[in-house]
């Protein structure tokens, strides 16, 4: 603890505080010595509290998963009911796995070839006076609650997808995903849509600050040598900023996987998987959670948490993806540099 | 095919701020004219201004005539890409793409402005690369990044790059000063051949430098501090280190000051 | 020189000239017209009702209009670059139309009820579905389990980023820098779920406190980013100067490097703030609502904004006066949203650190 204590950043020889507080008061250096170890106890018992909460959350939600599973009479991964109240109970999250991820999918395919549009069109294209005043507004959309924007959506998108929808039936109804029986869009595609909105500024705003750190010179050498301004973009700014847009793709994902209130109060859910995006029904890990909450018994919410669980780890796993993405990038692209 | 550039009452702006003012010069083919004089007082400006690259910059614009061979770069109509292609750029920092190959890096501006065969781009690239003595070093490792290689490979990359795609004037902005004396040598020796081919400007920094590569030399001075910058005079490098007809040129060259 | 030749016949017809062939000027406008007049008259020929399709229409013709002609004047490259700007241009008008209609619905739907009487009132005698009532129970839950969760979230947070770029050296910084990471990714019902998981075993109901805990979780590994950015600012010559004068550590993290810093870590927290205020999923299932006030956030349930704005969207059959409610706090809350960021960035640019770069 001690060398700790006397360590200095980036390991710059320093004199130790005792030498030098040598000629202060014995009872000074007393209290010297005893606030330091406080304030070092302080902070570095706040990250060992940190890495606590997260062991204990894998610890808790696995325990009270596990008493759910075990008295689960189907497949926890491949029943495709959700019936925790009868006796024998059963229950499976094959259709929440299916519409998380494909609601996730939609929202991404949507937003991010949108997101990095608009993060050059405030980088490259926008007059200036335009574009810092636009940046500033999508920052504050990025605040905006997912709640409102699941109000929005369930008052205000979904009666407009009608159109859409039947436009989507006429002509691209025959191969079977884009079929639609005229219920209700409250559908996986409404839901997509919905998420690729919310995400999209945040998609945005990482992406902008990305494209604003390509280094001038890079794109000078492309303008000097002879290119327009989109093969500037495509030689210079576009391989630059690829870690970065992932990342930002990537967190995107993340609160597209995780988001509830969006997903609840849009969809009409069922507990199958229907081939059509445009036909209500499915679900999502978060919106069935959300939904089957406030009438659940003990068993029903252990059964929840279970649900929750694989969430979590999904969402692990997409963190972890990215991470390694970006590291792998960084090292060949000598971004750094 | 290297062509001459005629300059005349040429002057530009950063926003309301005038940089250089009035300036006329001629600047001669198969040469190598170098622009001297202390730090601000835009020599750079104007050397971007030669192939429409100060107007990238936020707030720049420029009034005046270029003519390169007789056709005015800031006529109406003119397309900017089309004089960039023109008047090719080396600049100050070595800036080879970091996410491209050595060779991607060469073929840069060839893939831009047409489709060539496999082999035809490999011949380019290994000629301009030798033009840019560079393919001795690199011919082994073509299809690594090119920003592994060093500081003085890396400026001689971008020069390779920059005469790829065969332009008829080459602009340097301080193409030496991010390098060591062994690489500066290298590039200095580079544009000593490079001239037979291409009309080169130079800035620098450096006098002896401008005074061992250079034809011609152009003193440009500021009057002083937040007037804009003036050519002083232009003539034969030769006269102007020693016997220069304005005071300030002798003062500045015999470092009594900048 | 040779195969500056062949690039040339490839691909200008005139190579020597500085003037490549070019659309005039006003060529982009005249598409346009062009564009609008084809696609109001397919509309009208189809039948077409809706006016977004006769938009799209029009922007479809302008796009390929554009390119079409640039191709064959200009040449593809130019062709290209003209593509990219109007889909470029498209992608930001296509996106704004949501995003505007977002902020205006809100703005017209949620001043209709939102007055002093909605401020100060609970729904505890209106129902649902009846007109009247408002959100005061609801402020009083949120401001409470809010300012709750940011006196456990963010001292834990700042102490922690101080840790990790103060004192952090070895295993221990590592394992908290990486699970920080990972920390960032909880979605936020996954952390109600364990407060939940912890109540059950517990045996506890819901209260105001258990949604704080959740909420100063999902508030710590974003308060540690931002307070770690920021110390990292902090140039070393300071520390250093200090540590050289005999300062103890602990007196220079306080005296010198929290005060350089102070405006960047509460524009952090304040920010961290704003972004839990909005939770709704973790307090629905901790906290659950309530249409009484409850001045106890560590007994019974209580309401919270968010969660208000959901349970009268959610069970109020179609009423349109619950509607009316949730607009008006879908308002309230991203005024308060708002205005934290607002103030965020005022601390920001009052207090940035002057480091004279």
């Amino acid at each position: 603890m001690d060398t700790a204590t006397h360590q200095t950043q980036a390991g710059t020889p320093v004199p130790p505080p005792r030498p030098s507080a040598a000629g202060q008061k014995r009872a000074a250096r007393g209290a010297t010595h005893l606030g330091d170890r406080i304030f070092l106890g302080l902070s570095r018992g706040s990250g060992v509290l940190l890495l606590l909460i997260m062991a204990a959350i894998a610890v808790f939600l696995t325990y009270r998963a596990s008493l759910a599973i075990g008295r689960d009479h189907g497949n926890f991964l491949t029943t495709f009911e959700w019936n925790t109240n009868q006796d024998p109970p059963v229950f499976g999250i094959a259709v929440l796995a299916y519409g998380t991820v494909v609601s996730s999918v939609i929202a991404m395919v949507l937003a991010v070839p949108v997101a990095v549009a608009i993060a050059l069109f405030l980088t490259h294209y926008a007059p200036r006076r335009l574009s810092g005043p636009i940046a500033y507004v999508i920052d504050l959309l990025a605040a905006v609650p997912s709640i409102v924007y699941g109000l929005w959506g369930a008052l205000i998108l979904v009666p407009h997808m009608n159109g859409l929808f039947g436009w989507l039936d006429d002509h691209l109804g025959w191969t079977g995903i884009f079929s639609w029986e005229g219920g209700a869009p409250r559908s996986m595609l409404t839901v997509g849509i919905l998420l690729a909105i919310m995400i999209l500024p945040i998609v945005t705003n990482v992406s902008r600050e990305v494209f604003r750190q390509v280094p001038r010179m890079h794109e000078e050498a492309a303008l000097a040598l002879g290119a327009t301004r989109w093969e500037v973009i495509r030689m210079a700014v576009l391989p630059f900023g690829r870690s970065g847009v992932i990342s930002a793709s990537m967190l995107g994902l993340g609160r597209a996987l995780g988001e509830t209130m969006a997903v609840a109060t849009v969809l009409s859910p069922t507990f199958d998987i229907k081939a059509s995006l445009l036909d209500p029904g499915g679900g999502t890990f978060a919106q069935n959670i959300a939904g089957k909450f406030s009438e659940a018994t003990e068993f029903g919410r252990d059964a929840l948490i279970a649900s929750g669980l694989v969430l979590f780890v999904i969402t692990l796993l997409v963190n972890g993806a990215a991470r390694m993405i970006i590291a792998r990038r960084k090292e060949y692209s000598g971004a750094a540099a | 095919m290297a062509k001459r550039i005629d300059v005349s009452g040429l002057t530009a702006y950063y926003g309301s701020h005038k940089a250089i003012e009035d300036i006329s010069m001629t600047i001669e083919p198969r040469s190598v004219t170098a622009f001297i004089g202390p730090s601000g007082c835009g020599k750079s400006t104007f050397l971007r201004t030669l192939n429409r690259m100060h107007e990238v910059t936020p707030g720049g614009r420029v009034e005046g005539k270029v003519l390169l061979d007789s056709e005015d770069l800031y006529g109406a109509g003119v397309d900017p890409v089309a004089v960039r292609r023109e008047v090719g750029m080396v600049f100050q920092r070595p800036n080879p793409f970091p996410t491209m190959s050595i060779f991607d890096n060469v073929a840069a501006g060839l893939r831009l402005n047409g489709r060539y065969k496999k082999s035809e781009l490999a011949d380019i690239v290994e000629k301009s690369l030798r033009g840019a003595n560079l393919w001795n070093e690199v011919k082994d490792r073509l299809h690594k990044p090119g920003a592994g290689l060093s500081g003085g490979q890396q400026q001689r990359l971008c020069i390779a790059r920059a005469i790829a795609v065969e332009p008829k004037v080459l602009l340097m902005d301080e193409p030496c000063s991010a390098l060591d004396p062994i690489s500066t040598l290298a590039i200095e020796d580079l544009i000593g051949q490079l001239k037979q081919r291409f009309t080169i400007v130079i800035v620098t920094h450096n006098m002896q430098q401008a005074a061992r590569v250079s034809d011609r030399t152009a003193f440009f001075n500021l009057a002083a501090v937040g007037k804009p910058g003036r050519l002083i005079e232009i003539d034969d490098t030769e006269r102007i280190f020693s016997n220069p007809s304005v005071q300030a040129t002798e003062d500045y060259i015999s470092g009594r000051f900048g | 020189m040779s195969h500056a030749a062949i690039a040339g016949t490839r691909t200008e017809r005139d190579r020597s000239s500085l003037h490549g062939a070019r659309l005039p000027r006003w060529s982009p406008y005249a598409i346009a017209l062009g564009a609008a007049a084809l696609a109001v008259l397919v509309g009208t020929l189809a039948g077409l009702h809706s006016r977004i399709q006769w938009g799209l229409i029009a922007a479809a013709l302008f796009v390929l209009g554009l390119y079409g002609a640039s191709a064959r004047v200009e040449g593809l490259r130019r062709a290209k670059d003209r593509l990219a700007t109007s889909l470029v241009w498209a992608a930001f008008l296509l996106a704004v139309v949501p995003l505007v209609s977002l902020i205006w619905t809100t703005l017209t739907c949620g001043v209709k009820v939102l007055d002093v009487h909605f401020l100060t009132h609970s729904m505890g005698v209106v129902a649902d579905t009846e007109p009247g009532g408002g959100i005061y129970h609801a402020i009083v839950g949120s401001l409470q389990q809010v300012g709750l969760a940011t006196l456990i979230g963010a001292p834990i947070g700042v102490l922690t980023a101080i840790y990790l770029v103060e004192y952090g050296r070895g295993r221990l910084a590592r394992a908290v820098t990486f699970f920080v990471d990972v920390m960032t990714g909880i979605p936020s019902i996954v952390a109600g779920l364990f407060i939940l998981s912890l109540m059950l075993i517990l045996k506890m109901q819901p209260f105001g406190f258990a949604g704080s805990l959740a909420l100063a979780i999902l508030m710590m590994p974003v308060v540690v980013r931002s307070t770690e950015e920021m110390l990292k600012l902090v140039p070393n010559e300071l520390r250093e100067a200090s540590l050289a004068l005999g300062v103890p550590k602990w007196r220079t993290i306080l005296k010198v490097v929290l005060p350089t810093s102070i405006g960047g870590i509460t524009t952090g927290v304040v920010l961290a703030v704003a972004r839990i205020a909005g939770e709704t999923a973790p307090v629905m299932l901790l906290v659950f609502g309530n249409p009484f006030i409850n001045n106890n956030p560590f007994e019974g349930a209580q309401a919270s904004l968010p969660l208000y704005i959901y349970q009268q969207y959610a069970n109020s059959a179609g009423s349109g006066a619950a509607y009316d409610r949730a607009w008006a706090a879908s308002l309230t809350l991203i005024a308060f949203v708002m205005l934290l960021n607002l103030g965020a960035r005022g601390i920001a640019r009052w207090k940035a650190p002057r480091t004279g770069r």
